[in-house]
């Protein structure tokens, strides 16, 4: 029975399903439990925290990224999956701090101040919470003190800063020169994104690397990881 | 049921209606006053007998005789000749239906050239640094086969645009004659693809033999008739004004058949027609007339398409400039009289000036495909694969051709806004406002496999590199691995014993045995 729940599980990752009312790919799923509804059935049924996030929810994700790379799922798969993902992170959470099973990182995501936009901010955010990050999106036109605060306290494995314009990717650089300012540079990898911005300049301003898409920052974020491991 | 088509909502028109009037009073008045020349001794005894004015006339060697058609003539012969025409198939499925009235496009092959374009991808080695090297694709111009033929139906069959098939390129084997070519040509077309076959004839002795083999292969002369899966293209016009002898002889043969008939019009705005507007189109209009009145004189209620190929010069070499602004106008002047006289219409668009596949034949292409469709042509000879005007077929730019269509049939499609979708849409909008991060994406995905979201270009490479004409090349290589549906064994057996001139090696079931 627990096996089923979390196959179940595992298999609504793949359709992207976060509730009941979502349809899914392959077939109408309308009306079955979604994601949301089968982790908690799950933590009813007492299945080990581990399982659901390794054998359901991770498990999932690796074959959505597989049909990604195939070019089976196209970027609305991925985040729907990401999304069910992120929507079951928040019901486990509570119990993942009790139990101190952790995270695959800690993620702060900012767009920079002067800058409101946010779309591909917020599709980082959701992709890596779907990934096991744990996600503090502080939204958009964020003073630099306040990311430096939240840096501070917070204490991120990882920065990520957005900034579609060119007349505000130059606060990416104040940011990171803050941050050396504040002592607080080595404790935070800064990862920088946005149609303004290159590799080149990742490197102009010392920032730790600059990211494509959403799908790259989690590739970016996982290498780092590992490394560190 | 039959193929669909495109329907325009809304048909793009250049001339008021003050204009066609104008045009079409200037052609009835040609048709008087000078009247045509007629090369051909029935026709003129046709018009003769009916009431025109007809007289003989010194031209050389060859008798003719002018020929001033009176306007009731042809307002008999517009009101005589269908409104809606049926172009049969051998899949019934590809049946095409068209409504003089009604702007519902097919998009067609053709024209007949005389060269192939063959394509390979050699690769260069960059002379600063050999380690670079890239594939640079190759276009080899050869003489058309009849093999060449059978690949390029076969192709067709599988384009999901093309909706009716025009033969592409001309047979030039060594044992291709004048007395076999057309037998072969459509036999290589009717056995490769289930479309209508559309052609014209080389040679009039051919022509019972081709309507024969359509009789065996629609399974008999009323199925034929139900299901004329053949129709022909005739250029009895030689413009300005003259009815050419042979061609107005098939012509005639072909009505008396009451098989399915384009009359076609092909003058040159500059040479052989005025190189105004006005000119041009007075002209052609009368010449397509008088073939429209000859059709129904010889044979009332034989099924007639307006057909028109109207060209402007190239000031350079007075050849032809299919890929001018121009002949776009022209070709969407006609389809709007082929509307006013209620008559289905043949036009062209896609024609190119362009010699191989490149930017300048995509810029020419897709600039006439988009106008002259969107004028709803009925028939639209768009010319798939087509280069350097007339001359020159590469399979490969068929391909790339069909990618250009389905983006333009996507276009066409109808708005797609109701009470439903508004009532739907409200509801989402308020459920996505309320969310912290306010994106819609979660909703692409209902739609994103149902064919309501255009598909990407089909041909775009990763990342900076354009690898449009491999990608098509890989696709043309598909589509002839896939299989067509061949006219049955029993069928093609009793067309080889049946009629005569049919090469042995188009009969695929012989080969195979062979094999």
């Amino acid at each position: 029975m627990s096996e089923d729940v979390v196959a179940l599980l595992k298999e609504n990752v793949i359709q992207g399903r976060k509730t009941q009312d979502d349809e899914g790919i392959d077939e109408d799923l309308s009306g079955t439990p979604g994601v949301m509804e089968l982790t908690r059935s799950a933590l009813e049924q007492n299945i080990a925290l581990e399982a659901i996030i390794t054998q359901g929810l991770t498990a999932g994700m690796q074959v959505v990224g597989e049909r990604f790379s195939a070019k089976e799922y196209f970027i609305p798969d991925m985040l729907a999956s990401a999304e069910a993902v992120g929507a079951a992170m928040d019901i486990l959470k509570p119990l993942l701090e009790a139990s101190n099973v952790e995270t695959k990182g800690k993620f702060a995501i900012a767009t920079v101040k002067g800058d409101i936009h946010d779309i591909g901010k917020n599709i980082v955010a959701i992709l890596l919470r779907g990934a096991g990050y744990e996600v503090n999106d502080l939204g958009t036109d964020v003073p630099t003190e306040r990311i430096v605060e939240v840096v501070r306290e917070y204490e991120p494995d990882f920065l990520g800063l957005s900034a579609l314009l060119t007349t505000t990717m130059v606060v990416m650089g104040e940011i990171i020169e803050a941050l050396k300012e504040n002592g607080l540079r080595d404790k935070v990898k800064v990862l920088i994104g946005g149609a303004a911005v290159s590799d080149e300049y990742a490197q102009e301003i010392g920032a730790d690397a600059y990211c494509v898409d959403g799908f790259h920052a989690i590739n970016v974020l996982d290498a780092f990881q590992e490394a560190k491991a | 049921m039959p193929r669909e088509g495109i329907l325009i909502d809304a048909p793009y028109e250049r001339m008021t209606k003050e204009q066609i009037m104008q045009i079409h009073q200037a052609a009835i008045e040609i048709l008087n006053d000078p009247g045509l020349i007629s090369f051909n001794r029935e026709a003129a005894e046709l018009f003769h007998s009916s009431g025109a004015e007809v007289t003989s006339v010194a031209s050389g060697a060859h008798p003719c005789w002018l020929v001033k058609i009176p306007e009731k003539l042809v307002l008999h012969a517009l009101d005589s000749a269908p409104k809606t025409v049926k172009l049969g198939a051998r899949n019934p499925d590809n049946t095409l239906i068209m409504q003089g009235e009604e702007p519902r496009v097919y998009f067609i092959s053709g024209s007949e050239t005389n060269i192939w374009l063959d394509v390979d991808f050699p690769t260069y080695v960059k002379k600063s640094d050999p380690s670079a090297e890239i594939q640079v694709p190759e276009f080899h111009p050869r003489r058309g086969t009849v093999a060449d033929l059978c690949q390029s139906a076969h192709v067709c069959e599988h384009l999901e645009t093309l909706d009716g098939y025009i033969r592409t390129v001309n047979i030039q084997d060594k044992d291709i004659t004048e007395d076999n070519k057309d037998v072969n040509k459509f036999f290589a077309s009717l056995n490769n693809t289930t479309k209508h076959v559309m052609s014209g004839l080389t040679s009039l002795k051919q022509l019972d033999n081709v309507v024969n083999m359509a009789k065996l292969i629609a399974g008999g002369e009323e199925q034929l008739k139900e299901n004329p899966i053949i129709s022909f293209i005739t250029c009895l016009v030689k413009s300005p004004l003259q009815f050419v002898e042979d061609t107005t002889q098939t012509f005639i043969e072909i009505c008396k058949k009451g098989l399915p008939v384009v009359v076609s019009s092909s003058p040159q705005a500059g040479s052989t027609a005025p190189i105004k507007e006005a000119g041009i189109m007075a002209q052609i209009n009368a010449e397509v007339l008088a073939g429209i009145t000859l059709s129904q004189l010889v044979n009332k209620g034989t099924p007639v398409i307006y057909g028109s190929v109207p060209v402007r010069a190239r000031m350079d070499t007075l050849g032809d400039s299919y890929g001018s602004v121009e002949t776009s106008q022209y070709n969407v002047d006609c389809v709007q009289l082929a509307r006013f006289y209620k008559l289905p219409n043949y036009s062209t668009s896609g024609v190119c000036d362009a010699k191989m596949p490149g930017q300048q034949a995509s810029i020419e292409r897709l600039f006439s495909d988009i106008l002259v469709t969107l004028s709803g042509p009925q028939y639209l000879h768009c010319a798939y694969g087509l280069l350097d005007c007339n001359s020159v077929f590469c399979l490969l730019q068929a391909v790339l051709d069909d990618a250009h269509f389905q983006m333009i049939k996507f276009f066409l499609r109808p708005p797609r806004i109701s009470e439903t979708e508004i009532t739907e849409t409200l509801k989402q909008i308020r459920e996505v406002v309320a969310t912290p991060q306010k994106l819609y994406i979660r909703y692409i995905r209902p739609v994103m496999r149902s064919g309501e979201i255009s598909a990407p270009y089909p041909f775009e490479g990763d990342g900076e590199t354009d690898n449009v004409f491999a990608l098509a090349y890989a696709r043309m290589n598909q589509l002839l691995a896939q299989p067509v549906e061949h006219i049955d064994p029993a069928t093609t057996n009793r067309i080889f014993q049946e009629i005569p001139g049919i090469l042995s090696r188009l009969n695929i079931y012989e080969e195979r045995r062979e094999q």
